[in-house]
């Protein structure tokens, strides 16, 4: 493992953690503001890459099926929260997972109804293919650090609205006391749904740009829910700054331990047994710091204050 | 009401029993019987720990794995005498759940769905990569476990018949233990940790064992599991399956034992009546459990109480 690989791997995990982080964000205010657990955020995701996709195909644009898809999820997003979602908020954690759980079953056979089970290719677009050179004799795709960009500057735009404006404020109250917040004199009920919609068009965004990268497929969001839920339980349920720095912590262990592991793992195993072993190994090392950070401190590195 | 929280379950075994001689005797009809009876342990033994202590696991699928993983390495190693596979199977399960309850029940609530969530893709993650058993595409068995040297479990009705005896076995020990002291601590620390303690009962040990008790069961039926279809894939462990097992338990109710017995059978048969009927049986499926959330909210033991 030499650094211009290490390097590579490094940007490859921080674009992974920034997606990461878009799908997590809304997991973790719609956690923190409503207590909520929602395991439908990775079909949200999932549904925001399917529809990039068939509008890019229908529009002949990536750029219009991006611009295009984002409202289409949010409006998908409001439609869940309406009919499923809302009705779920009075109710025990163990009713949401499972009523969540429902609307996964129903998004990713729904998905594969409709678009057949084979995997959807987006194009990478125009001006954003090819490669630049980081390194002397090293070209890494533009389109990668694209999504990088993208990630990080929605990131600071998330950060803006939840620290700096109005709403933001609301939000973090409704955090810390929603029944408080109510008592106030502050709509509640709309205060969810605009967090809530909001989360879906983070996840749809992020399902969007992985769409040209990874392969959309039915079930595509399930693995990424899981580590949302990594992500935010490290981060501090309810914390987006938590869950910016887990995200890029877990899209860096994730990705740089698939890279290294296996060849770690050859100096002990025989090389087809050290790519299997290391490539679960990988698998499962976010779910051993994961372990180790709850061990520690059970409310997760940046615990929001009640 | 009490009387019916035993009938029900015994009106149901009696069904099972009497189902090879009046049309269901045919192999496919009895493999599903088999499966549904499967899960109804794994089931039962979940809704000890949700119904019963109140921790609700979203990893109980990996218990399940660990058992049917058990067998798979016997199986290699040519071990395949069913009183030697089926005790070392239940000890491993049961190792499995102390190691990670132990680390699990420090938690609660949603930490705690999410911990459990973390140990069975940890063990989901092992299984995928254990090579020599066929990492991602699972692992066919030789054959089904001997008893006493002899090959009785290959035949279908005396599988048939000793998946019902420990179905009714496992039934009967969660009951006793849910009407017991321990269980009776159990429901007291679920509804009040607070006055539990103060009456001097800490509740972990007791919620560690009945952690322990329910993977020790849950491995069981990992084992039965494995030998009905004579086939593992890590696809026992994925998380969606432990969704799976939660529907069971909540479709049938959490008053019991008998419901998670009721839920598990339902689940199984409308899972199978639906995938007769379209290819895309998912599509209803969902829909159909978020109704029974929403609407059903004592499960079908809800309905025939009042009913």
């Amino acid at each position: 493992m030499n650094t211009t690989l290490l390097l590579v791997q490094a940007l490859n995990g921080l674009q992974f953690g920034v997606l990461l982080f878009l799908v997590a964000a809304g997991l973790t205010l719609v956690f923190g503001v409503m207590d909520f657990i929602n395991l439908a955020h990775g079909v949200q995701y999932m549904v925001g890459a399917y529809l990039g996709a068939a509008l890019a195909a229908m529009t002949g644009s990536f750029w219009l099926g991006l611009l295009l898809a984002l409202p289409a999820a949010l409006v998908f997003g409001l439609l869940l929260e309406w009919l499923v979602f809302r009705h779920l908020y009075a109710r025990d954690h163990l009713s949401q997972v499972l009523a969540t759980f429902g609307v996964i079953l129903f998004l990713n056979e729904g998905v594969k109804a409709v678009f057949g089970a084979a995997p959807l290719q987006m194009p990478v677009p125009e001006a954003l293919s090819g490669g630049v050179p980081i390194m002397e004799g090293l070209l890494y795709p533009t389109y990668r650090l694209a999504i990088l960009a993208a990630g990080l500057l929605s990131a600071g735009l998330l950060w803006f609205l939840v620290e700096r404006t109005r709403a933001g404020m609301l939000v973090r109250a409704g955090a810390s006391n929603a029944p408080m917040l109510g008592a106030l004199g502050v709509d509640v009920n709309r205060l969810f749904m605009l967090v809530f919609g909001f989360g879906a068009m983070l996840a749809g965004f992020a399902g969007v740009m992985a769409a040209p990268i990874l392969s959309v497929e039915p079930g595509m969001g399930d693995n990424l829910l899981i580590l949302a839920f990594v992500v935010i339980v490290i981060g501090g349920i309810g914390s987006v700054r938590g869950a910016f720095i887990a995200a890029l912590l877990v899209g860096l262990v994730e990705t740089i331990g698939r890279a290294m592991l296996p060849d770690l793992m050859r100096l002990m195993l025989d090389p087809s047994a050290a790519r299997q072993t290391g490539a679960a190994l990988a698998s499962m090392l976010v779910y051993v710091v994961m372990a180790v950070i709850l061990a520690v401190r059970p409310a997760g590195l940046f615990p929001v204050r009640r | 009401m009490r009387w019916r929280n035993a009938a029900l379950p015994l009106l149901i075994f009696a069904a099972l029993a009497l189902a090879p001689f009046v049309g269901f005797g045919q192999g496919h009809s009895l493999t599903l019987l088999a499966r549904a009876m499967i899960f109804g342990m794994a089931a039962i033994s979940l809704s000890l720990l949700v119904g019963g202590a109140g921790l609700v696991s979203l990893g109980h699928a990996a218990l399940l794995g660990v058992g049917a993983y058990a067998v798979v390495v016997l199986d290699h190693a040519r071990v395949t005498e069913a009183l030697v596979v089926m005790p070392v199977a239940i000890g491993v399960a049961a190792l499995f759940a102390l190691l990670t309850g132990a680390v699990a029940i420090r938690t609660s609530g949603v930490h705690f769905i999410m911990i459990t969530l973390a140990f069975g893709q940890m063990a989901f993650f092992t299984a995928s990569s254990l090579a020599i058993f066929g990492g991602d595409d699972g692992y066919t068995l030789y054959g089904r476990l001997e008893l006493g040297g002899s090959r009785l479990l290959e035949n279908r009705l005396f599988f048939h018949f000793a998946c019902l005896a420990l179905l009714a076995g496992t039934w009967l020990l969660v009951e006793a233990l849910l009407r017991s002291r321990f269980g009776r601590v159990l429901r007291a620390a679920r509804e009040n940790e607070t006055r539990a303690r103060a009456v001097g009962f800490a509740p972990y040990p007791f919620r560690l064992a009945a952690y322990v008790i329910a993977g020790a069961i849950a491995g069981l039926a990992g084992v039965m599991l494995a030998n009905s279809a004579e086939f593992v894939a890590p696809a026992y462990l994925t998380w969606q399956r432990s969704g799976d097992l939660l529907f069971m338990v909540i479709l049938g109710g959490l008053a019991g034992p008998h419901g998670a017995l009721m839920g598990a059978l339902a689940f199984v048969l409308i899972e199978e009546w639906l995938s007769h009927l379209t290819e895309h049986w998912r599509l209803i499926f969902g829909p159909l459990l978020i109704l029974c959330v929403f609407f059903m909210r004592d499960g079908i033991a809800g309905l025939l109480r009042r009913g």
